[in-house]
């Protein structure tokens, strides 16, 4: 029952740590490399015009939701101008107004940075069915024998809008058509048609506006296209070529008939959008995409705390790895060490130092602590005064291999300021111990299985990728936890009992 | 390796790993450890169960105390100051002789009374217990050893460590000094490890760091052929503690006195492993083959079944020199196949 206990919190433990880690990983997307980036899009829409004396209101279509991307920032720059967001129909628009311009040009910005993302649910309501269009003659009678035909050669609501815009489209149209092109000057007026001539099967449609994202573009237009609704889900056309399906890297601007800007009070009104590919941190934009889908992954990871503590974090978080390290060095190879987390802290120190150097002035501090150790052992001082001196003369000795590194020109010497004091002492006396009680030999043997340990520790410690990917996914200590429990049941030879035991060998 | 790690199995080698989960950590409930880490409550709980133990002279248990070691000495020529938490024999200072005002340490070395209460004084603040933790000093009778292993040791007591599960005997080793080991009958300091046969007390042969040795490093003598005296009473003490601590897997160590038999030196709650080496002989077959061995059974029953299943020699009479190497062969017969 025991063994099953812990194999159950094994796999719960597991299952738990993957399982937080593939969400922020795969839906949110929290970068799995350090200094990661994401590929993100600034569109600008530039909207220039000359106002009179009158006040001017100027109304932009700005995105909503556009399909497959979100937006990660945006900002309006319009000096002076009063400025309201709304929401209509068509989508949103951005609203400037200004009660007494001068007489002059104005230009008013509006900038936003897009990334792509999943494709966010679609309006599922069914749009009701549009009315024929009523237009007159010869208009409705080509309309009814153009659907007539049409409808004739197409199966369904797909089969049929394709069949239409190839006839739309078709370079010698037939004579309905023709009636119609007559009044169309461009894509957008196409597409208006399309729309009118489908409802004239009783086909609701619409019109979107958007931009394809790609490279850089400093003058973008707006491709209108056509989405129709099947009775399930909308279905995307391109209205000058029948295609279906909307390419992936278009950006849906607003929706309907009406124009992208609107100014009144204002002439000579021209908009320009100019589309910047450009990279941002990933984890800003999957902070951004946790925010939308209301996720508290960020709102209550080691993010939200403040700089410095994230500082301290990101070396605490450290720690667990340090002590597997110690687990598999003690328990699978059977090394000794002195204490059981200290060649741990030892590895933090060398972070400060870097591994030679660290090891160097190690060595060093303990040689020195040593002997002066012995000869306070001689004066037969008391033992907690007898430490108290080591600290001392250990802060002491500190201080002079600062000083003389520094002299020297090593700035190592400096940070040996940082190896935990305290642990020296308890080193040096730990190992005069030892090396009293058990000769030279096994406090040596320790002392090396200490630097051993704890130079693994660091190496495995300051692997890049290990520090980040634990400070952004510390649920992965929940898996090394997990295989920490393992170990706790392993019953299995140390290593170094192989060679203990090879007497045993002999005979066999 | 994986080879290696086999045949190492295959003859129920017990490794530290497998000794902590399935014994140490099974069998020793933690808050039994104190009976057996301090050593005066051992010692009371002997006396207590009628089992023979070193006179204790006294206890030194603050730095106050210490100007009483002279009373606590008194006219005794000989006597062990030891931590009362020592482990692995560190703290341990015997005085074999008091020329004049001085006293003699086993090694020869005349020291005055600031030396010892130096040493006492560093036992209180905890030098050699575990973990720095105040501690206390024992001062205690120095055990006159039997001539026994006279031949076979150099200065120092020897003793004999008895692995002891549920209250059988499971295998037993004689500890003799060496000069390497100044004395002490520590394995890790360099003491020769003699296995002995459960069922007649007889040495097998040594083991000397983890290597085996047919004769003792100091002395040249050979070490396997020495019936231990008191066989039985050291098995009858042995078992009996599992009574007296209620701690299933242990380690007894047995001095043997001249004049007093066998005596309870200290008890071990997670002893070595290297008396499998000192025996030739895994310990694995043999625990699992005690553990399934009906709880309740009367001391005198356990050592019968101990000796039956676990020795490997015939009567002491019947002896078979050439048996004595064969400690391998033990496990075949007693262990059961696939119980690792």
């Amino acid at each position: 029952m025991n063994k099953r206990h812990v194999f159950g919190l094994v796999a719960v433990l597991t299952l738990l740590g993957l399982g937080i880690f593939y969400y922020k990983w795969a839906v949110l997307g929290f970068p799995l490399e350090g200094h990661s980036e994401a590929e993100v899009w600034t569109v600008e829409a530039t909207v220039s015009f000359k106002a009179g004396s009158k006040p001017v209101k100027v109304d932009l279509r700005i995105p909503n939701r556009p399909r497959a991307f979100s937006i990660l920032d945006e900002n309006f720059v319009s000096k002076g101008y009063g400025l309201t967001t709304r929401y209509e129909r068509s989508g949103r628009s951005a609203q400037w107004a200004l009660r007494r311009p001068r007489n002059r040009a104005y230009t008013l910005y509006y900038r936003v940075t897009v990334y792509r993302d999943e494709p966010e649910e679609e309006d599922q309501k069914t749009p009701p069915y549009p009315p024929t269009p009523e237009e007159g003659e010869p208009y409705d009678t080509a309309r009814v024998a153009l659907v007539e035909e049409v409808r004739a050669q197409s199966a369904d609501i797909e089969t049929f809008t394709a069949e239409m815009l190839r006839r739309l489209n078709d370079p010698s149209p037939d004579q309905y058509i023709d009636l119609f092109l007559g009044r169309v000057s461009n894509a957008t007026e196409r597409a208006e048609l399309a729309v009118n001539l489908l409802a004239g099967a009783r086909i609701p449609a619409r019109i979107i506006h958007g931009i394809v994202l790609e490279g850089q573009q400093r003058e973008a237009d707006f491709d209108p296209w056509l989405e129709v609704h099947n009775g399930q889900r909308w279905l995307y056309f391109d209205p000058s070529t029948g295609k279906q399906g909307l390419p992936s890297n278009f950006l849906v601007w607003w929706r309907g008939t009406d124009s992208v800007v609107d100014v009144r009070g204002g002439t000579g009104v021209e908009i320009n959008m100019a589309v910047q590919p450009s990279v941002v941190d990933a984890l800003l934009v999957a902070e951004q995409r946790a925010l939308q889908r209301n996720s508290q992954a960020v709102e209550y990871s080691l993010f939200s705390l403040p700089i410095k503590t994230q500082a301290v974090y990101s070396v605490l978080l450290l720690i667990p790895i340090g002590a597997f390290v110690v687990v598999l060095m003690r328990n699978l190879i059977g090394i000794k060490t002195y204490g059981t987390f200290m060649p741990v802290l030892m590895a933090l120190a060398f972070r400060e130092t870097q591994l030679i150097s660290g090891i160097v002035l190690f060595s060093l501090i303990v040689v020195l602590g040593l002997s002066i150790r012995f000869y306070l052992e001689r004066l037969r001082l008391l033992l907690v005064p007898r430490l108290a001196s080591v600290l001392i003369i250990v802060v002491l000795l500190m201080a002079a291999i600062s000083v003389i590194g520094h002299k020297l020109g090593l700035e190592t010497g400096l940070s040996v300021s940082l190896f935990p004091m305290v642990i020296l002492t308890m080193v040096i006396e730990r190992m005069s111990i030892v090396w009293e009680e058990r000769g030279p030999g096994e406090a040596l043997q320790e002392g090396a299985g200490s630097i051993v340990v704890a130079a693994a520790a660091f190496l495995l410690m300051s692997v890049d990728a290990l520090q980040h990917v634990v400070f952004f996914f510390p649920e992965l200590l929940l898996l090394l936890l997990a295989v920490t429990v393992l170990f706790g049941r392993y019953r299995g030879y140390r290593l170094f009992e192989l060679f203990r035991f090879k007497e045993f060998l002999k005979e066999g | 390796m994986l080879g290696v790690i086999r045949r190492l199995r295959n003859l129920g080698v017990l490794g530290i790993n497998q000794r902590n989960s399935d014994y140490v950590l099974a069998l020793n409930p933690r808050r039994l450890f104190p009976l057996v880490d301090d050593k005066l409550r051992t010692k009371e709980l002997a006396i207590e169960a009628g089992m023979a133990v070193p006179e204790l002279y006294g206890v030194v248990r603050t730095q106050h105390d210490i100007r009483r070691l002279k009373d606590i000495i008194g006219e005794h020529k000989k006597f062990v100051i030891k931590p009362a938490h020592g482990s692995g024999g560190d703290g341990i200072l015997v005085i074999n002789g008091r020329p004049g005002e001085r006293f003699r340490k086993i090694d020869g070395q005349i020291v005055r009374i600031e030396e010892l209460n130096h040493h006492i004084s560093n036992t209180l603040n905890g030098q050699y217990s575990l973990g720095g933790a105040p501690d206390c000093a024992m001062i205690e009778y120095c055990v006159q050893f039997d001539p026994v292993f006279q031949a076979v040791s150099y200065q120092g007591v020897p003793d004999v460590r008895i692995i002891v599960l549920k209250g059988i005997p499971v295998m037993a080793m004689v500890r003799l000094p060496t000069r390497m080991s100044g004395g002490k009958a520590n394995l890790h300091q360099g003491a020769v490890g003699a296995g002995v046969d459960i069922r007649t007390g007889r040495t097998l042969g040594g083991v000397l760091g983890n290597y085996t040795i047919g004769e003792h490093p100091d002395t040249g003598n050979p070490i396997s052929g020495i019936v231990i005296p008191g066989w039985e009473q050291m098995l009858n003490l042995a078992a009996r503690c599992f009574e007296l601590t209620d701690l299933g897997y242990l380690g007894v160590d047995i001095v043997l006195d001249r004049d007093l038999g066998p005596l309870i030196l200290e008890l071990n709650a997670r002893p070595g492993l290297n008396i499998q080496i000192a025996n030739h002989c895994g310990l694995a077959n043999r625990l699992a083959e005690a553990d399934r061995y009906a709880l309740g059974a009367s001391v005198a029953e356990r050592i019968q079944f101990a000796k039956e299943r676990f020795g490997v020699e015939g009567t002491p009479a019947a002896g078979d020199s050439g048996e004595a190497k064969s400690g391998l062969h033990s496990t075949d017969i007693a262990g059961a196949p696939g119980t690792l």
